[in-house]
């Protein structure tokens, strides 16, 4: 046993030139840009801002996505099926621009298990690291084109009224926007896990 | 439905509505978490071992021409789970400011000289006993706006995975016995005097080397458990 876990702390306003280094003279080994050019699946593009409780974007915030692929694997020892997409790694990692905008280029996933035997409608699992946050954030991403979403387990879970606040809406072909908002109107729903 | 891994233990991390820390005010969720269960979303995450890291990676001072300034040192430890299990080939990435207080992040303005012999990134993988090493030199402390006379204590910032999206961690790690200990609104965001206790490294005479650098031992324990994977881990 051990005493307890290592708490969390703020990722600072100066992690750029290790976790997100493209600016800096330093081996980047994370991108925004999740599916090499030999996975298979739908090409999406998810972009969006995050905004303070003021309404102003966040400019430092580092984003970190982690998704199944587009037959709803996980490249994952946990995930017995998850084997034979080659090159997807289903993990993104963004900076923010000085206006809170971000993008992430993946594949559009699909369907996981869920809970109990249901199915978990296709979505990203999101988590926001920025100064003045101390322990990161979780939220999901959804996809307002699937009607699966309706049946969600974890959408289920959510007060109806804030559900939207986890839905991404597609904007162009193959591309969602998704605003995080930490605070304030249209509050983003955040978890606890 | 299922909670695979233990709730109690993230207690010990800060709350975001942390007002001592002035830049929490506009960046905590007001509304109520949701509780989320651990699906397959959850208990799986990526991994990143060895095949991220490149020799020389985990040596802060010889990443230029010449040595940094500043104290030697190295930082050794283990990274665990909950029950003290090692958890193996997980990548740890490092950053820290030099040994004057000044990051190289082009936004850090503290009037403190940069090092061109000293970046101040590293990154490491564990071993299959969970354990890692880095060799730097001791980062400065240094003043930040945050309050009048606000410094932060000398830290170093780690970014660790482990085998899952819910055992990701980002954290800081301090030094013994450090004056500004009771003035850090960060630091004691965490409400526990014990968890707070378990950021401090630990200076060890083992690990320090004879006319070389001083050594600290900071072991890190991540959320979860040793379990055995399942197709259906959230089934209760």
């Amino acid at each position: 046993m051990t005493d307890g876990i290592t708490p969390s702390q703020t990722v600072g306003p100066f992690f750029a030139y290790c976790l997100t280094p493209k600016d800096y003279d330093v081996r980047e080994i994370f991108s925004p840009d999740v599916a090499g050019p030999g996975v298979q699946g739908a090409r999406i593009r998810i972009e969006g801002r995050v905004f303070d409780g003021a309404g102003e974007g966040v400019g430092d915030a580092m984003l970190e996505i982690w998704q199944a692929d587009a037959e709803g694997r996980y490249a994952h020892p946990a995930d017995v099926g998850a084997r034979g997409n080659a090159g997807f790694t289903g993990f993104g990692r963004a900076p923010t621009a000085p206006d809170g905008g971000f993008a992430f280029t993946t594949v559009k996933p699909g369907p996981v298990p869920g809970p109990g035997g249901t199915t978990q409608a296709p979505h990203v699992s999101l988590t926001v690291f920025s100064r003045g946050v101390l322990t990161h954030l979780r939220t999901r991403i959804y996809f307002d084109d699937e009607p699966a979403n309706g049946g969600d387990p974890v959408l289920a879970l959510v007060p109806e009224a804030r559900r939207g606040t986890l839905v991404a809406r597609s904007t162009a072909p193959g591309v969602y926007r998704f605003d995080v908002r930490l605070q304030g109107e249209g509050e983003t729903v955040f978890f606890e896990a | 439905m299922g909670l695979i891994y233990p709730t109690g233990s993230a207690a010990a991390h800060p709350s975001n509505d942390s007002p001592g820390y002035k830049s929490t005010s506009l960046r905590h969720p007001k509304q109520p978490l949701v509780l989320l269960p651990h699906t397959l979303s959850e208990v799986t995450g990526p991994v990143y071992g060895h095949e991220t890291v490149r020799p020389g990676d985990d040596d802060l001072t010889r990443q230029h021409a010449g040595e940094p300034l500043g104290e030697r040192i190295i930082v050794r430890g283990r990274v665990l789970d909950e029950d003290g299990r090692p958890v193996p080939d997980t990548l740890v990435e490092i950053w820290q400011a030099n040994a004057a207080g000044r990051y190289v992040h082009v936004k850090d303005q503290h009037p403190a000289p940069l090092d061109p012999n000293f970046t101040g990134a590293g990154r490491a993988v564990t071993d299959a006993e969970g354990r890692y090493a880095f060799t730097s030199i001791k980062p400065g402390a240094y003043p930040w706006r945050n309050h009048h006379n606000a410094w932060r204590p000398a830290h170093i910032h780690f970014s660790l995975f482990g085998p899952s999206f819910l055992s990701r961690l980002v954290t800081q790690m301090y030094f013994p016995g450090d004056p500004l200990f009771p003035f850090d609104p960060i630091f004691n965001a965490i409400t526990d005097p014990r968890a707070r206790e378990r950021l401090i490294s630990r200076f060890d005479m083992d690990t320090t080397q004879p006319e070389w650098a001083l050594g600290y031992v900071f072991d890190i324990v991540l959320r979860g458990r040793d379990q055995t994977p399942t197709e259906e881990p959230h089934d209760d």
